[in-house]
């Protein structure tokens, strides 16, 4: 599945002049020289020999591109100022947040220990070539029974050394170690400059131990021409509870690969999930859930809404392994399609090998129904309130998840804003 | 009642779906102030009448017209009729999940608002007008709290549909079989909202199935429709006749008459 192509020459110089500037700890130095030559073995994914992960997602335009790496600023992205990189509105998180930030300690083996545990290279080649690329990395740390809720706002916003038409890549890198009983919000936003293309690929692991509760919010809102691949993978501990809700503004091309697993009896997880993408977009989400112990709860909730001629591919893996008894799983993928040009490839699907217990998946796409706009009409509203109305109403669920009050109105007004509704097509039933 | 001129003047109305033509030419004069009962068996076109009047896109009007309060009401966008003041209560109201009762009432009489050349309403003044309305038409106010319909019982759905009507405040308000899946308690309560909204100032159409809502609301007019057409016309006391007797007899006469 090897995909050598000149943009790999391009990433492999980036990559020596990295490792001879060697910003870090010297373990750091070695992780990204084992990065490095991973992703050459392994290079870009593609959907050839049957590969499920990229099925309907073409990696084409990605590896075709020679991004260059910004190696000046080596203060890093993480952090860095919203301003003047988005076009609208900075979300600025409420008073009493943290900012994460990106210096990684000396002589610190928890860290060391966990970089790359939970998202390893050995079967993709992104992971490989963030890792390759491994400079700053936002770290988030609660201590086993931390006294409090800390929030913590994780900005991968800048793209430093930015010069004219030169296109670049970033490789965003985030840990997140939520200890014993720590009870924790992190937000993690994904912005970057309207203008040239750019490339994120985006690793984030985040541990969550035993009795932990993580609040975990992701905002994808990249430039219209950006690529974006993310990459998220949680180990969740015993008794820990996992509320996690993505929120993507369309790109060109974006992959939201999320897995979690559920690896002590009584861990809780919620994955919710809100994309909207327009004309000439299209977005990846695979969805995986691992239940590897018995008494474990999942619940998967994406929405979709679609406008233009854009694709939306949902894939939901759940896996309940044999000793895993007692397993509670659902999940649903639910589509607004406001186009008749608007194309979703929704797989569900449920794998499982223990008999005692309970799971439902679902998958629906559609357009808002003639029944459903006379109803608003007939009180008043014109066609294009009461579609916008229901197009509101549709993303709310997902919205109405996002516990910090700045972030869940911030988010709404983001998405009133970006989803152009006109009006929309109607399919009249006869009655 | 002063006014010489019916708020609704239905002169030959025909109107289809699809290939099915449903309603062959009906004839109806409503004046500000009356209540008008429209009964008939299954399939006469009842509902198809409240509907096309609405504005419902399902259907095609091929003939007649309908002039309300001096327009051409046929012609206009569903959401034109709502706003000049006709509403229509649905037999089957639709569940808005995510859509919050308080934004999609304030929604409805801003636009009738802005309409009339008026402004919009403040929050304040629309939380007080909603909360008297919710008293006068005796409704759970946890229903308002709720997104509109989503996950509501019948009884609740045709309450939900008497609130709208309250707030929304019709000149001529057309309720659609709103009478039909009630329990005693909650045709009470559906009838005694509806006689509360009754004035000298509107018009009210009744689309019923059965006599028994005519028990607590009492009509000036009762009109029988059979195969799209109103073929009889009468005063309450016809309600009575038609429960006892069914509507055989009617057809029977119609037919004989033709």
């Amino acid at each position: 599945m090897t995909t050598r192509t000149i943009s790999n020459h391009r990433y492999h110089e980036d990559h020596l002049a990295l490792a001879a500037a060697s910003p870090g700890p010297a373990w750091l130095a070695d992780l990204r020289a084992a990065g490095w030559e991973r992703f050459s073995e392994l290079g870009f994914p593609t959907a050839r020999r049957g590969n499920e992960r990229w099925k309907y997602t073409a990696v084409a335009p990605i590896s075709r591109v020679g991004f260059a790496y910004p190696q000046i600023g080596t203060a890093g992205s993480v952090g860095a100022p919203l301003v003047g990189a988005h076009e609208g509105r900075p979300y600025i998180p409420e008073d009493g947040w943290t900012i994460a930030q990106s210096a990684i300690p000396d002589g610190d083996d928890t860290i060391r220990q966990h970089l790359g545990s939970l998202a390893p290279m050995d079967d993709d080649g992104f992971t490989a070539l963030n890792t390759a690329f491994l400079r700053d990395v936002a770290i988030v740390r609660v201590p086993d029974g931390a006294d409090g809720p800390l929030a913590v706002h994780v900005n991968h916003g800048g793209l430093p050394g930015l010069d004219g038409e030169q296109q670049y890549a970033r490789h965003p890198r985030t840990l997140i170690l939520a200890g014993r009983n720590a009870n924790l919000t992190v937000v993690e936003t994904y912005t970057g400059p309207r203008g040239p293309r750019y490339f994120t690929n985006a690793v984030t692991e985040i541990v969550v131990g035993e009795g932990a509760a993580v609040d975990h919010y992701r905002l994808l809102d990249e430039s219209p021409a950006a690529f974006h691949v993310g990459t998220t993978r949680v180990h969740q501990q015993r008794d820990s509870s996992f509320s996690s809700a993505s929120f993507a503004l369309g790109t060109e091309l974006a992959r939201n690969d999320f897995a979690v697993t559920l690896d002590g009896p009584g861990a809780f997880c919620s994955l919710n999930g809100l994309y909207y993408t327009g004309q000439g977009q299209h977005i990846d989400n695979l969805i995986s859930i691992d239940h590897a112990q018995p008494h474990c709860t999942s619940r998967l909730n994406y929405k979709g809404i679609l406008d233009g001629n854009s694709r939306a591919v949902f894939g939901g893996e759940v896996m309940v392994r044999r000793n895993a008894q007692k397993s509670d799983a659902q999940q649903t993928d639910k589509n607004l399609l406001l186009s008749e040009d608007a194309e979703v490839d929704s797989k569900p699907s449920l794998m499982i090998y223990a008999d005692d217990v309970q799971c439902a998946h679902g998958a629906t796409a559609g357009q808002i129904d003639a029944q459903t706009l006379f109803y608003l009409r007939s009180r008043g509203l014109d066609l294009e309130t009461a579609s916008r109305m229901l197009v509101q109403a549709f993303a709310r669920e997902i919205v109405d998840t996002v516990k910090p009050e700045t972030l869940r109105s911030y988010l709404e007004s983001l998405f009133d804003r970006s989803i152009a509704v006109k009006s929309l097509p109607v399919v009249f039933a006869a009655p | 009642m002063t006014d010489n001129n019916p708020l609704l003047s239905v002169r030959g109305l025909r109107a289809s779906a699809g290939d099915l033509d449903i309603l062959n030419g009906v004839d109806l004069e409503v004046y500000a102030g009356e209540v008008h009962a429209i009964m008939g068996p299954n399939g006469s076109g009842k509902s198809t009448f409240a509907n096309v009047l609405a504005g419902r896109p399902d259907y095609t009007v091929t003939a007649g017209k309908a002039i309300y309060d001096g327009e051409d009401l046929l012609s206009l966008e569903p959401e034109i009729r709502a706003r000049m003041g006709v509403f229509l209560a649905f037999q089957y109201p639709v569940e808005l999940p995510g859509v919050r009762a308080w934004q999609f009432l304030k929604a409805g009489v801003d636009a009738r608002r802005v309409h009339n050349g008026e402004e919009e309403m403040s929050a304040r003044e629309f939380q007080r007008l909603l909360d008297a309305k919710v008293k006068q038409v005796e409704i759970d106010p946890e229903l308002v709290r709720r997104a509109v319909n989503e996950g509501f019982s019948g009884g609740e759905k045709k309450r939900n549909e008497i609130l709208q009507m309250a707030v929304l405040e019709p000149r001529l308000a057309l309720l659609d079989e709103t009478d039909s899946g009630l329990d005693i308690d909650a045709l009470r309560i559906v009838s005694d909202g509806v006689n509360k909204l009754r004035s000298e100032d509107n018009a009210m159409v009744l689309v019923t199935h059965y006599q028994r809502m005519l028990d607590y609301v009492r009509p000036d007019k009762v009109h029988v429709l059979l195969d799209g057409r109103i073929v009889r016309s009468g005063g309450p006391e016809m309600a009575l006749e038609l429960e006892e007797k069914g509507y055989d007899w009617i057809r029977e006469e119609v037919g004989a008459s033709e």
